[in-house]
């Protein structure tokens, strides 16, 4: 274990590198808008992503309006009810979860954790916030063109999403395949980035195993998005020829509402295959930087260092490898060959142990801790049941057998979206409570935390539990009314008004909290350098907020790893990073 | 039952370990004996969840040799059937030799069709203690023929027959569900099944007509093929029960 004995400083070796010289800003707009400093551009990035966010959020709404109040709203058809429900997914899970995970925290937190100046690619960076600026509008627009935007879905399955029948086949469906593959592009750019600055650009001293658990769940992510984006790039280029100039890569022949289609063999499946091929990596996009997250929080907030680190880097490793053979357990019921089946709740039921090991070690490191309740520890905690809940549920799913009934329901709809919407976003308030004072050098308000906290928490379970037993009672998904169905109880009803309530009070307790940073950035109090006494490098540097270039005059030695909080016969009870070991009191 | 424990556990020790400032957190960073037994545990307890699962996938896809083959048609919006006639066999489809004398797209040339028996618009009914093979087959999008009491579902996906097969254990009518995705329609696209005993089956069975009876037409019809025959997809090594289906309906 790296953790700061003397010996271990007498290797670490001189600068090999000679620094490089940043761009200098200028003038506002080089400064602020065109940014090159990845910590502008990761404010720039998360501002976006939560804009549409918002969007994504009162998207939810108006499903949710729907469902828990048929035949009430005369704004809301069946045509716009499947829009919602495909620009509410595609919005969250791409738009908002993606890109503020690795572009809004991985551009701020990669660069000042290892002790870089900034990315190696300062200009690339920049290119890739505006690419995905683009993309956004571009998704955005979707709503305003004739026929309005797409109504596939969000998993965009053809012959639907480009056929009659179903809403946005024309401007609606094109835009957003362009949206995607203009992401693609962005991330790309930034996800290159990422991934050379944790392997070039660390300081002195700071080895791979001295990395704190959030740049290895970024840099692992964003390894997965890497080699998972260009299957779905390939497949929105393809279905864009499909739709565009007539191909039959997932067009066979059909005749829909009454005309012959002029497409032949296509295959639909092969769409879906390469969809969750990415689609499933992209899972692990979203959690593994939230287990990254979690473990450092965690660590911080319990003043103990986080129990078997090693192990937890090899799960990460473990799950971002295994992510990529267990697509296809989203298609038991697709009509593959039924023999995959075996394979894929094998391999899928393989990654639960991983998964479950740093369950154990995150619940390890509050024991025995000094576990100060903070709002970030609080947020931790509730992830980690969150976590557990949505692990639990995904057992049944990932259990081809069980899966069958449960497939397509509302079970399937409650376990993602505990597993990963609420988990990630409770990371992403717990990320943002614990680092809002490092951007801004002021506190969130604590009070109007606390409230932010147990609303989104309690309520958020008040919405999917009674959705994971309307999923099993049998009730589908994607349904603009369930109307007569004599298996559906009446209590189904009710309990859908019920959860419509809910979600619009969740959806409130957002607004406190856009609020409550707005108010803290100018009013907050001020919560002078390193205010939760971390150790790592990111709340070292000489100013709060960091300056363009991160550090002082000279970058950070890093003599020990991330975790060193309460070491026997030291009398501070955390020893920073970059703390000289004769400076050990 | 773990998860109780891991949530117990973590309660106490949020209480048992809140913040007091005259005291210090323990300092363990790694503990190999407790870390191995955790990862083997949680193995055994997966294996243990996987095994019984697996073996009830194995029945799940092993079709008895002597289901009976129905057929499920889907369209936007609605669900439409085809029972073999005498001979057990359903004859051969394609898409491209739908029209309105041929609704269905029965190969007119395929002996196996004249007598298989249509079912437009109408409630579909099942023997009752008989396993049934359901094949499925999609004229225009992906649908899902779902059934929730029969607690088995698949896709239907243009240009493929996927199946299940299941055996009604119980009389009743139950409610037919789509459950992918198929349009503006998907929550309408509705139907209803019954299941009888095999007398009342039997009954109902003779008053359906066939198709050579119901499209005289587009059963003569001489359509030259123009396209390939979709057959239910075969798996060569334990999917041969297409071959060797000798059920016969009584009529």
């Amino acid at each position: 274990m790296s953790n700061g004995t003397i010996e271990d400083t007498q290797v670490i070796p001189a600068a090999e590198v000679e620094e490089v010289d940043l761009y200098h800003a200028h003038s506002f707009i080089t400064k602020w808008v065109f940014s090159q400093d990845a910590k502008v551009i990761a404010i720039q990035y998360s501002t976006t992503a939560i804009v549409i966010g918002l969007v994504g959020l009162v998207l939810s709404w108006l499903m949710r309006l729907q469902l828990g109040f048929p035949d009430t709203f005369s704004f809301i058809s069946a045509e716009s009810y499947y829009q919602y429900v495909t620009m509410h997914g595609m919005i969250m899970v791409v738009y908002l979860l993606t890109a503020l995970f690795l572009g809004g925290f991985g551009n701020y937190l990669i660069p000042l954790m290892v002790g870089a100046r900034d990315m190696v690619f300062p200009y690339l960076n920049m290119l890739s916030f505006w690419v995905y600026l683009l993309a956004t509008l571009i998704l955005a627009a979707s709503f305003f063109v004739p026929g309005g935007a797409t109504g596939a879905g969000w998993t965009l399955y053809p012959p639907q999403a480009i056929s009659e029948g179903t809403p946005g086949i024309n401007g609606g469906i094109i835009l957003m395949l362009v949206s995607l593959a203009l992401f693609i592009v962005g991330f790309t750019m930034g996800g290159l980035n990422y991934v050379v600055t944790v392997l070039q650009a660390r300081t002195r001293g700071m080895t791979l195993m001295r990395l704190p658990l959030t740049v290895w769940g970024i840099f692992t992510a964003t390894i997965l998005a890497l080699l998972a984006f260009p299957a779905l790039l390939v497949a929105a280029i393809m279905m864009l020829f499909d739709k565009l100039l007539g191909t039959s890569f997932f067009m066979p022949e059909m005749i829909v509402q009454g005309e012959m289609t002029s497409s032949e063999n296509g295959s639909p499946l092969l769409f879906q295959h390469l969809f969750w091929f990415f689609g499933h990596p992209e899972v692990y996009i979203v959690a593994l930087p939230a287990f990254g997250v979690v473990s450092d929080i965690i660590s911080t907030h319990a003043r103990k260092n986080i129990f078997g680190y090693r192990m937890m880097v090899w799960a990460i490793v473990a799950i971002g490898g295994l992510s990529f053979i267990v697509w296809a357990h989203h298609m038991y019921v697709s009509g593959m060959n039924p023999y995959f089946g075996f394979f894929f709740a094998t391999t899928t039921l393989i990654i639960a142990v991983p998964t479950a090991l740093k369950l154990y070690n995150w619940t390890l490191t509050l024991y025995k801790g000094n576990i100060h309740l903070t709002i970030p520890m609080l947020f931790c905690i509730a992830f980690i049941l969150t976590f557990l809940n949505g692990g639990i549920t995904g057992l049944f799913l990932g259990n081809v057998i069980v899966d069958i009934p449960l497939s397509d329901t509302l079970f399937v709809v409650a376990h993602f979206h505990m597993v990963m919407g609420i988990a990630p976003v409770l990371v992403i308030f717990a990320a943002i409570y614990h680092w809002f004072p490092l951007m801004s050098g002021r506190y969130l308000n604590e009070f109007w935390g606390q409230v932010h906290f147990w609303v989104t928490f309690l309520g958020s379970y008040l919405v999917y539990f009674p959705m994971h037993y309307l999923g099993f009672v049998g009730v589908p998904r994607r349904y603009f009314e369930i109307g007569e169905t004599s298996f559906v109880p009446e209590s189904a009803v009710t309990l859908n008004e019920f959860i419509t309530v809910m979600v619009l009070i969740v959806g409130a307790a957002q607004v406190i909290f856009i609020i409550n940073i707005v108010m803290s950035i100018f009013k907050g109090k001020p919560s002078g350098e390193n205010p939760w006494n971390a150790t790592t490098l990111e709340w070292q540097g000489e100013t709060t907020p960091p300056g363009h270039g991160n550090f002082g005059k000279e970058l950070p030695i890093c003599y020990r790893w991330a975790y060193e909080y309460s070491v026997p016969g030291v009398k501070a009870d955390f020893i920073p990073q970059n703390l000289p070991p004769d400076k050990i009191k | 039952m773990a998860y109780v424990i891991i949530l117990v556990f973590m309660a106490w020790c949020i209480y048992k370990y809140r913040y007091r400032a005259d005291r210090r957190a323990d300092y363990e960073p790694e503990n190999h004996k407790l870390e191995w037994w955790l990862t083997g545990i949680t193995t055994a307890g997966v294996v243990g969840l996987l095994t019984p699962g697996l073996l009830a996938w194995n029945d799940f896809v092993t079709v008895p040799k002597n289901a009976l083959q129905f057929e499920v048609v889907g369209k936007q919006w609605e669900w439409n059937f085809r029972l073999p006639g005498k001979d057990g066999k359903l004859g051969t489809t394609s898409i491209s030799l739908i029209s309105d004398d041929n609704p269905f797209g029965i190969n007119p040339k395929d002996p196996n069709g004249k007598d298989d028996v249509l079912i437009e618009g109408d409630d579909l009914h099942l023997p009752v203690g008989v396993p049934i093979k359901m094949n499925l087959r999609s004229l225009d999008v992906l649908h899902n023929f779902y059934v929730p009491q029969f607690r088995a579902k698949m896709d239907l996906v243009p240009g493929m027959v996927t199946f299940f097969w299941m055996e009604p254990t119980r009389t009743g009518t139950f409610d037919i569900l789509c459950a992918e995705l198929c349009g503006v329609g998907h929550h309408a696209m509705r139907g209803s099944v019954v299941v009888d005993d095999k007398t009342a089956f039997n009954k109902w069975l003779q008053e359906q007509e066939t198709f050579a009876a119901l499209y005289p037409k587009g059963a003569a019809s001489k359509t030259q093929l123009t396209n390939k025959i979709t057959e239910p997809q075969k798996f060569k090594t334990a999917f041969s029960y297409n071959e060797t289906n000798n059920n016969k309906l009584v009529r």
